[in-house]
């Protein structure tokens, strides 16, 4: 499948000179469901052929933001323009522009792949051939499948088909991968990053940090429906936060001292650190000097939670993110 | 956008009800088999009373449960049918595509068309073939104005039901709950005539006896002029009214949760 340079968005044929706008552009949003604040004055932009992910807890507000600038729900107040359109007015001719990959959708499961594709696919103005598309997704071999057999993996490759059915020039994704083994993640990640090589602008919502970090060219953190941290992986300091080491040692002898440790809880030894590989290996020479086995031996990467906790202690606020 | 655009969109929701209605054994059974099982153990229990003018029971019958095959087309399945659409995120899905709104109930009313016009069509087949029903010519304009407006009101209320309904898996029981008692108060299985002068006034509230006193009257043999009873058809114009008050002032596209 080539690029669609033919087909591009408006903003990039603009005579030279003039402003090339952002492709979303969102300021001081704000939602609340009756006394519950789900959106508290969000502001960020999403430029052309940008992947910016949106990360979060659950309850961050993160579907919220999504849905709202999809058109599926009317922000309380601030300003929102995506791809030039008020999202909650645009109608048809908005949603011809973007396509949809919702957390949970429904479809009709006595569809086969095929059909299902062909049936939503119709109403878009321009459209990526079927089979373009279900060999895009990697469903060749399900493509006259009825949708009720296929994995939720496949289901959800389907769902990313019917997304790109329209060759949006923006693409929401919605927790794409939330549910998945690790290899149908890695799977569709790569699916992912060859909709970026199409010059596709993409929104996702993740909760997962190792997913932001690989597929978005920015992360906007949100918590508590407020932005608490926008960069890319390495300005967050997601590369700072640390590991955790921890193991059991039969004997008498006191672990050595390390920066981030020890931490003693009941016969359990845990150290905090920033370099895992030096301190690997002062604590395997310390126990190797000593002929001890270091007992049920486990790296930790730093949680999503542990990365909130710092990003949201850095912002000053102190408070956990909900 | 063009008017054959629009037009080819309908038609291809049409396809796409239809594909999946065929798909969906229970759906076809409740719509299609259901009155034609009812047809033929009523015409046979029935089969042997003489109705006035030497006409078979299955004159009358059969229009009566074309109509209850025309409503179970388009109120039933719409209920039943848009519900659990919306509760499995289905129409949520339509709504993020430039299919219009307007677009895709165009499709699901003219599906049920569909499925009303087949099933007449087999009832009218079967009681002529197996039970001495005979086609009356003569008033068959006054019946097709009666069955599109009985199928737009009944179209009209199903979504109707589908807007109020919190979770489709009451669906089912709350279309039927209401469909079938309202048949047996309309007289759709039982003459009236003789029933406590309450029933009767309920089925006179009702749009349903007035969907299928006229449309039986127009495969009446013995009535000698066609007339069109205009407030059967005012009865019925209100339901759809009220019908379409109640979709647009509560009908949603997002799932509900349960």
């Amino acid at each position: 499948m080539g690029r669609h340079d033919g087909e591009a968005p408006s903003s990039t044929i603009t005579s030279p000179g003039a402003i090339v706008s952002p492709v979303v552009s969102v300021e001081n949003l704000t939602k609340t469901y009756g006394s519950v604040t789900a959106l508290a004055g969000v502001s960020f932009t999403v430029d052309e052929g940008e992947v910016l992910a949106i990360l979060g807890p659950n309850g961050a507000g993160k579907t919220t933001a999504v849905e709202i600038l999809e058109g599926y729900r009317q922000a309380d107040s601030g300003t929102i323009s995506v791809l030039g359109h008020d999202p909650s007015s645009g109608g048809r001719e908005f949603r011809d522009r973007i396509g949809i990959v919702l957390q949970e959708t429904g479809i009709e499961f006595v569809l086969t792949v095929r059909e299902a594709i062909d049936t939503y696919a119709r109403s878009y103005s321009r459209r990526l051939p079927t089979d373009e598309l279900i060999n895009l997704v990697g469903l060749d071999g399900k493509a006259d499948a009825r949708i009720k057999t296929l994995s939720g993996g496949q289901k959800r490759r389907l769902d990313l088909a019917l997304g790109l059915a329209g060759d949006p020039e923006l693409l929401f994704l919605d927790e794409p991968t939330t549910g998945f083994d690790p290899s149908a993640r890695r799977k569709s990640w790569a699916m992912i990053e060859g909709l970026t090589d199409l010059g596709k602008t993409i929104m996702l919502t993740t909760h997962y940090l190792d997913e932001a970090q690989h597929l978005a060219d920015r992360i906007i953190v949100l918590s508590g429906g407020s932005i608490v941290a926008e960069g890319t992986a390495d300005t967050l300091g997601v590369g700072r936060a640390s590991s955790t080491i921890s193991f059991t040692v039969e004997g008498a002898d006191r672990p050595p001292r390390l920066e981030g440790g020890p931490i003693m809880t009941g016969r359990t030894i845990t150290y905090r650190s920033t370099s895992v590989t030096s301190d690997l290996l002062a604590l395997t020479s310390w126990a190797t000097e000593r002929g001890v086995e270091l007992g049920g031996l486990e790296v930790a990467r730093p949680s999503l939670e542990d990365v909130y906790l710092d990003i949201v202690g850095e912002a000053g606020t102190g408070s956990r993110a909900s | 956008m063009s008017g054959a655009r629009y037009v080819s969109l309908v038609w291809g929701q049409v396809r796409h009800n239809n594909r999946v209605f065929w798909r969906t054994p229970a759906a076809a059974f409740f719509t299609l088999a259901l009155p034609v099982i009812f047809l033929i153990l009523f015409s046979v229990i029935f089969g042997d009373v003489e109705v006035g003018g030497g006409y078979s029971f299955s004159q009358f019958f059969a229009p009566a449960m074309a109509v209850f095959a025309a409503v179970s087309s388009s109120f039933s399945n719409l209920a039943i049918g848009v519900s659990y659409a919306r509760d499995q995120g289905i129409l949520k899905r339509v709504r993020g595509t430039p299919l219009p709104a307007w677009v895709y109930m165009a499709g699901r009313i003219c599906s049920g068309v569909w499925f009303a016009v087949l099933s007449v069509s087999i009832m009218f087949i079967l009681g002529w073939a197996f039970f001495g029903f005979h086609m009356v010519w003569a008033n068959l304009g006054t019946a097709l104005v009666v069955f599109v407006v009985g199928i737009a009101t009944f179209s009209a209320l199903g979504l109707a039901v589908c807007a109020v309904l919190k979770n489709a898996d009451s669906s089912p029981a709350v279309a039927n709950g209401v469909f079938l008692p309202m048949a047996f108060v309309s007289g759709i299985f039982i003459q009236l005539d003789d029933a406590p002068r309450w029933l009767q006034i309920l089925g006179d509230i009702f749009p349903l006896k007035h969907f299928a006193g006229p449309f039986g009257e127009a495969f009446d043999p013995l009535r000698q002029s066609p007339i069109l009873g205009w407030e059967h058809l005012g009865v019925m114009i209100l339901w759809l009214v009220f019908g379409m008050v109640i979709i647009t002032r509560y009908f949603t596209w997002d799932p509900r949760g349960a």
